[in-house]
């Protein structure tokens, strides 16, 4: 249920009733919401979270119990106060003895699960919108990215007749060539897709096309995985330099045309 | 004792740099190229007048060299380089450092004058006290932005002789107001200083009055010179299709079209809006700092009282100023998007926005610190426990949303782990990277931290207004309603596409802004003359909050190197974007780990020499010299003398 893993989470929020019931001391309470925020971060999600991510959420979880442990005179008493009778009190000798040995032993067993992970080749994150050139040139016209606009989108207050008849040819250009990596329905889950990684884009993504002006479309269209900017490479891109094969016109045309069957407006010059 | 300390290190210094200027001097000379002996001695046999084919060899590269040199024409240099360094890094670390003087400079004046302002309107000479403590950081400070505004100058006439001869070109009508300004910046700032108690409140008012304003003048005129940078010209809907066009201020070769468009140009003001807001918060925060190191140092409980008092007005200066700033930076960045797409997803969604992941656990960290000082400091008053049972509750709504705006959409992970997500975004916490999460995050982190403010207020006070309750249940309304409408947008902004979605950013800072409007407004009666259980004790806080209070201008100081090279950086390979290329050998992007480096090292750099101004300024509050008590002071030190 909602990606998480039900038995670890029941079993955390168990051991939290149990300290609620014996009202347990701040310190225990602190110690507790550590470790069971670590139980969660590891185990608590049925697709694991990045170790990356679980770094930053406990650095933040151990400022914010820190904080609160010496937010205020009496909160830092109850919190150093048990420890000071664990290392003083004769009574806990044993105790602190069986410490003195357990934390040195989790630290080493932390570095051992550290280094004891199998061998991967480096991992790369993905950048979903490629920053674009400031122009490029298509087919022997230079493209002002800034300013460039699907020159026939007009149409569709204009001439809406010729409206349609772009976007009838762009619909025979995708479905010649793109549908078989982005899909039927634009999903990014063609036949191709699942040999992909990573997948093709989804144009249905309300992240995606709205965003973006018409020109950035143009420029993926045109240039393809091989245009794609050095920074932030190794991009694992699959897409065609499809200048090599569709003119200018049905490059635009396929644009329009992705852009109308998803229902989305390209993003317009100067919108925020 | 501190003074014949230092005394004592600069003499240990003086002597450490002539051992190593001799070393240095005797290196050289022992690594000078000798003659072998035979060839002294074939010299000897030879005499004066010959020369070893080896002599020969050398005096003919001379003169050839000699020759050349006179034959050369003379030539503009395009770039020059700094050994080592680099001159990128070079201006990288001036301009930083000249930025972060300049913006303390321009701050300090801005609440020093609201608080003697407030003194005067209240009669009460203590605000005037504090704002002249205040007023005593700038002295040494408008001497080191001078300092370091002439270095950069100098370093990019050397190293960038070409491009800053074309800022010239455009910008010289410039550069005389911004000099008389700044000349009149150095008359007002030195008379509302040294002017303190001579002229009247009123003349004294308009002093700093006018300081602020001229101040505020120059950072508009060199605002104008580097958003041109990035945006040379404004954006105008020229042929009335109801679509901007864009206007250059330069020609394609970059001449100059129009002096206005370049100053006044598309990025200008949401900078100048920004800067303003980030400056009190940044000079707010550097001025706690300077409290909280006169607090440790302090001897007395009169002085404790009053670093104490002082870090706390300077600590609440930086998070009022900095409530809004995530707005104005959001407004900034709207702008930039707008602008230019290429710039906007370089920013937002290419290398660059890996940064914003440490903007965010930079700005989390600064939430959490002024909460946990505004916590600590409800130990100042009797009766602050009925409070306390709150803070948990809002230490947690601060975490989680901490957390939430330290998501990355993507994160980094390992290819088992990409291939267990099934791509770079883990199916649940996508959702948490995503512009609605921050934006909820953002503003519900405003609200706690307000929340956190008025149980501070609140804290060994008790309202004896007739209508207390209905005021206070008003007041939960308020706060409760705003939270709850921004949090609606959040979830709601997942089901709408994103132009929509990015327009709810304005009802959730608006129902925020208001919140904190409203509920200011009735909490000034209602705490009016309120009975109070106990005296607040200034003073009387844990060490460890003036650790927190250093930590908070620590962090503001690293934001704005790191968002400082963010929009900086995004040029890429331009100098002036679209206009002028970067060739030079610097002309890339350099990794995020090396710029975070330089960011880290200029702040250092920084702390360093705003180290030197605190106790250049806790200079004037020390005993004026006297022969008799120097030597019973310090006579470990001079002991030559006394002992």
């Amino acid at each position: 249920m909602l990606g998480l893993n039900l038995p670890v989470v029941i079993v955390l929020a168990a051991v939290g009733g149990v300290l609620a019931w014996r009202r347990a001391n701040t310190l225990t309470w602190l110690l507790y919401t550590w470790v069971a925020l670590w139980a969660f971060f590891k185990y608590g999600f049925a697709v694991p979270i990045p170790r990356s991510v679980a770094t930053i959420y406990l650095g933040i979880t151990g400022l914010a119990l820190v904080c609160f442990a010496s937010s205020s005179r009496e909160r830092l008493s109850e919190t150093v106060q048990p420890i000071a009778r664990l290392i003083l009190e004769p009574r806990y000798r044993l105790a602190l003895a069986g410490l003195l040995v357990a934390l040195p032993a989790l630290a080493a067993y932390n570095v051992y699960a550290d280094l004891n992970v199998p061998l991967e080749a480096p991992g790369f994150g993905r950048e979903v919108h490629p920053p674009p050139p400031t122009e490029m040139t298509v087919h022997d016209e230079t493209v002002d990215m800034a300013t460039a606009e699907n020159p026939y989108l007009h149409y569709n207050h204009d001439d809406p007749e010729l409206y349609g008849e772009h976007l009838e040819n762009g619909r025979r250009v995708y479905y010649e060539n793109c549908f078989w990596c982005h899909g039927d329905g634009m999903g990014g889950d063609g036949m191709f897709a699942h040999g992909l990684n990573p997948v093709p884009s989804n144009f249905n993504d309300v992240g995606t096309l709205p965003i973006l002006q018409s020109s950035f479309v143009h420029w993926r269209i045109a240039k393809g995985a091989p245009g794609l900017p050095g920074a932030g490479t190794p991009w694992d891109s699959m897409m065609p330099a499809w200048e090599k094969f569709l003119t200018t016109e049905e490059m635009w045309d396929v644009n329009l045309f992705i852009y109308d069957f998803n229902g989305y407006e390209p993003r317009a010059l100067g919108q925020h | 004792m501190t003074r014949n300390r230092i005394l004592f290190g600069i003499g240990v210094l003086a002597f450490v740099s002539v051992i190593v200027t001799v070393r240095l001097g005797g290196f050289l000379v022992d690594n000078e190229y000798r003659q072998p002996d035979r060839q002294v001695a074939a010299q000897e046999e030879l005499g004066e007048a010959e020369l070893v084919p080896r002599q020969q060899g050398i005096a003919d590269e001379q003169a050839a060299d000699e020759a050349e040199a006179r034959a050369r024409p003379y030539e503009e240099a395009e770039y020059r380089t700094v050994p080592f360094v680099g001159s990128r890094v070079t201006v990288w670390v001036l301009a930083q450092l000249h930025l972060l003087f300049a913006a303390f400079v321009l701050a300090v004046p801005l609440f020093a004058f609201i608080i003697e302002f407030v003194g005067y309107v209240k009669k009460e000479e203590r605000y005037n006290k504090l704002a002249y403590e205040f007023t005593k950081l700038l002295s040494v400070s408008f001497s080191m932005t001078a300092t370091f505004g002439a270095f950069l100058t100098f370093a990019l006439i050397i190293l960038y002789p070409k491009f800053t001869n074309y800022l010239m070109h455009i910008f010289s009508p410039t550069f005389l107001p911004y000099v008389l300004l700044f000349f009149l910046e150095a008359l007002f700032l030195y008379s509302y200083y040294y002017g303190w108690g001579k002229f009247g409140p009123k003349m004294h008012l308009f002093l700093g009055f006018m300081l602020n304003i001229v101040g505020t003048a120059i950072m508009f005129i060199a605002n104008a010179w580097l958003t041109f940078m990035m945006s040379p010209g404004k954006r105008d809907d020229i042929d009335g299709d109801g679509v901007p066009d864009f206007v250059s201020a330069v020609s394609e070769s970059g001449a100059l079209l129009s002096l206005r468009d370049a100053f006044f140009n598309f990025t200008w003001m949401p900078i100048n809006i920004h800067r303003i807001i980030a400056n009190v918060a940044f000079g707010g925060s550097i001025a706690a700092a300077y409290a909280a190191f006169r607090y440790l140092q302090a001897k007395s409980d009169e002085e404790r009282a009053h670093f104490d008092w002082m870090g706390y007005v300077g600590n609440f200066v930086a998070i009022i100023a900095f409530l809004p700033l995530p707005f104005a930076g959001y407004y900034l960045a709207a702008e930039i998007y707008a602008f230019s797409q290429t710039l906007g997803i370089q920013m937002m969604g290419g290398t660059f926005s890996w940064l914003f992941v440490l903007q965010a656990a930079l700005i989390g960290n600064l939430f959490l610190g002024a909460n946990y000082y505004l916590w600590l400091g409800m130990g100042r008053m009797e009766g602050g426990v009925h409070f306390q049972k709150f803070i948990k509750w809002l230490l947690i709504a601060i975490a989680l949303c901490f957390a939430v705006w330290a998501t990355p959409r993507y994160a980094i992970s390992s290819v088992s782990e990409i291939a267990a997500m099934g791509g770079s975004s883990h199916p649940q916490l996508s959702y948490l990277g995503q512009m609605s999460a921050k934006n909820t995050a953002v503003n519900i982190l405003i609200l706690s931290t307000y929340m956190s403010f008025l149980l501070y207020r609140r804290t060994g006070r008790q309202s004896i207004h007739p209508h207390r309750q209905l005021l206070t249940r008003a007041q939960a309304i308020v706060f409760s309603s705003a939270a709850a409408l921004v949090i609606f947008y959040g979830v709601y902004g997942y089901f709408v596409d994103s132009a929509t979605r990015i327009r709810f950013a304005i009802p959730q800072v608006y129902s925020v802004l208001a919140a904190l409007v409203v509920i200011t407004v009735i909490d000034l009666p209602l705490y009016r003359n309120a009975a109070q259980s106990g005296e607040t004790k200034w003073g009387r806080i844990p060490a460890v909050s003036q650790y927190a209070l250093i930590f908070i201008a620590l962090s503001f100081t690293w934001l704005m190197g790191l968002m400082g090279y963010v929009r900086s950086g995004l040029r890429q390979e331009w100098h002036v974007y679209g206009v002028i290329l970067d060739t030079s050998p610097d002309a890339y992007t350099p990794s995020l780990g090396f710029a975070t480096q330089v960011v880290s090292v200029t702040v250092l750099i920084f702390f360093g020499l705003i180290g030197v101004v605190f106790w250049l300024s806790s200079l004037s509050g020390k005993k004026d010299y006297a022969p008799g008590a120097a030597a019973e002071d310090g006579g470990r030190l001079e002991g030559g003398q006394t002992a």
